[in-house]
């Protein structure tokens, strides 16, 4: 397997609604020499459906599988969605030959057969893991001076556990991590772990919208004053409804939710254009005001 | 014990092999192990703000067979697959998979919201749930980002024929379970 090149899997709701995510993280594997390779003929990962066909769910995502095999990379993914829905699927059809005798039959059709020779990770991991928080750290020459933030991981890069096997779903890090290397300080909250509830926006919206209002109230209580997600779903709930979620309960929270691979690249130096900051339905001016202005002198 | 319960007029009927078909599911095999301390029901996001929603009342009513109640109830589709409940169950009960083979076989009778209809049929068009706008089509271009790949239709409904998702998203609709 190649070095620094990945499959890339973009799933759905990035293309759809979430581009600035994509943008973002393009640019800092530019920067960092991660090369992304457009996985051809790619599908849906199989996670909206599976509440009403697990068969068709996994076919799908063993399909998406066996096109990263073919190309000989490991899959990258910045959906916690599609990295949960690719991963389980994965793990359980290297696992249980039982059922990756009843997949690869559906698979046979189309001629393809899941072979087991590749591994699915979230960009954060590869900025986590492959890169690493050192080699991230020697690249920021704009940290940011005085200004906290509240992490969302979201469910899907942590739970179920036992089939991620990513971090402890209760108390993880590397997330922290991550932002902290930028210069921002990360802020506790009340109910951190809790869920945006986006896979439910569909049958009520009431549900994610309440949740998102609990968590919105949550973080500013707790006094930060940004929000970093890793995943277009979570960040869809906070930052494109933020201004429904202030009508329907008449509050105000304006509070800016960056993708992290933004944060990241602000403290890079890398300028607010190219990460598509103006995508962001809260403007992000407040936490731009705390970039530190010269360039950082490292020894 | 549950509010749904109460509110029931009809007879309960009580299908004695229904446990059993959930157990024979991929997924559903955890089932037999609840033992109803209702650690996932205090977890569950969900179940915070919505009163009725309650996963452990879910799971008894399973294991004793009460089927209809069980497949036709609104609540099974509020799940939102968050996982909490399955990491933090003494027992190891995979309660989103258990939930996740409930709502599959709900489907058998005929309960499909809407939204899956929708995200079924975009599926077999484009390959994925939603349709991708020209707007942001020329967006992307604009932010010279390569072009989306394009996804071989034929082999995607091939799947959907074989898993049988073909007919999961032909039956009747349901609205009311919006």
């Amino acid at each position: 397997m190649t070095d620094n090149k990945y499959a890339f899997f973009i799933g759905c709701l990035i293309p759809y609604r979430e581009l600035a995510y994509e943008i973002s993280a393009r640019r800092i594997a530019k920067k960092l020499g991660i090369k992304l390779i457009t996985m051809p003929d790619a599908n849906c990962c199989g996670l909206p459906i599976d509440p009403v066909n697990h068969e068709m769910s996994i076919a799908l995502a063993a399909r998406n599988l066996c096109i990263a095999e073919d190309m000989g990379l490991n899959i990258i993914t910045l959906c916690n969605g599609c990295f949960a829905t690719l991963t389980k699927t994965n793990k359980q059809l290297k696992k249980d030959r039982e059922l990756r005798q009843r997949v690869n039959k559906y698979l046979a059709d189309i001629s393809l057969e899941f072979k087991g020779s590749i591994e699915v990770k979230h960009f954060i991991e590869i900025l986590a893991e492959d890169v690493g928080i050192e080699k991230l750290s020697e690249l920021v020459t704009k940290p940011f001076n005085d200004l906290k933030v509240a992490e969302h991981y979201g469910c899907h890069f942590l739970r179920p556990h036992k089939y991620l096997e990513t971090e402890n779903p209760e108390n993880p890090t590397v997330l922290t991590k991550l932002i902290e290397l930028t210069g921002a300080t990360v802020v506790d909250y009340l109910d951190e772990s809790e869920c945006c509830g986006g896979t439910v926006l569909g049958i009520d919206p009431n549900i994610p919208l309440s949740l998102a209002r609990d968590k919105l109230k949550n973080i500013k209580e707790a006094g930060a004053e940004a929000i970093i997600t890793i995943c277009p779903n979570c960040h869809m709930i906070y930052d494109l409804n933020q201004p429904r979620i202030e009508k329907t309960f008449s509050e105000t929270y304006g509070l800016p939710v960056l993708h992290y691979p933004q944060l990241l690249g602000l403290a890079m130096g890398i300028t607010p254009e190219e990460l598509a900051l103006d995508e962001l339905r809260v403007k992000a001016d407040k936490v731009l005001s705390r970039l530190v202005e010269e360039i950082k002198v490292k020894h | 014990m549950s509010n749904e319960v109460k509110t029931y007029r009809k007879p309960l009927r009580i299908d004695p092999e229904f446990k059993n078909l959930v157990l024979k599911m991929p997924g559903g095999e955890t089932l037999k192990i609840c033992f109803q301390c209702g650690t996932c029901t205090s977890s569950c996001p969900i179940a915070q703000i919505i009163d009725t929603y309650r996963p452990n009342q879910l799971m008894r009513l399973a294991q004793f067979g009460l089927k209809d109640k069980v497949l036709s109830s609104k609540t099974i589709w509020l799940c939102a697959a968050c996982a909490t409940c399955v990491d933090r169950c003494p027992q190891g009960v995979e309660m989103a998979s258990v939930l996740r083979v409930l709502k599959n076989l709900a489907v058998k009778e005929g309960c499909v919201p809407r939204v899956f209809k929708d995200f079924g049929s975009a599926i077999l068009k484009t390959g994925f749930v939603y349709n991708i706008p020209k707007t942001r089509t020329k967006k992307r271009e604009d932010a010279g980002l390569p072009p989306l790949s394009k996804t071989k239709i034929e082999d995607i409904k091939k799947l959907a024929e074989k898993t049988g998702f073909i007919d999961t998203i032909k039956g009747e609709e349901s609205d009311d379970r919006q």
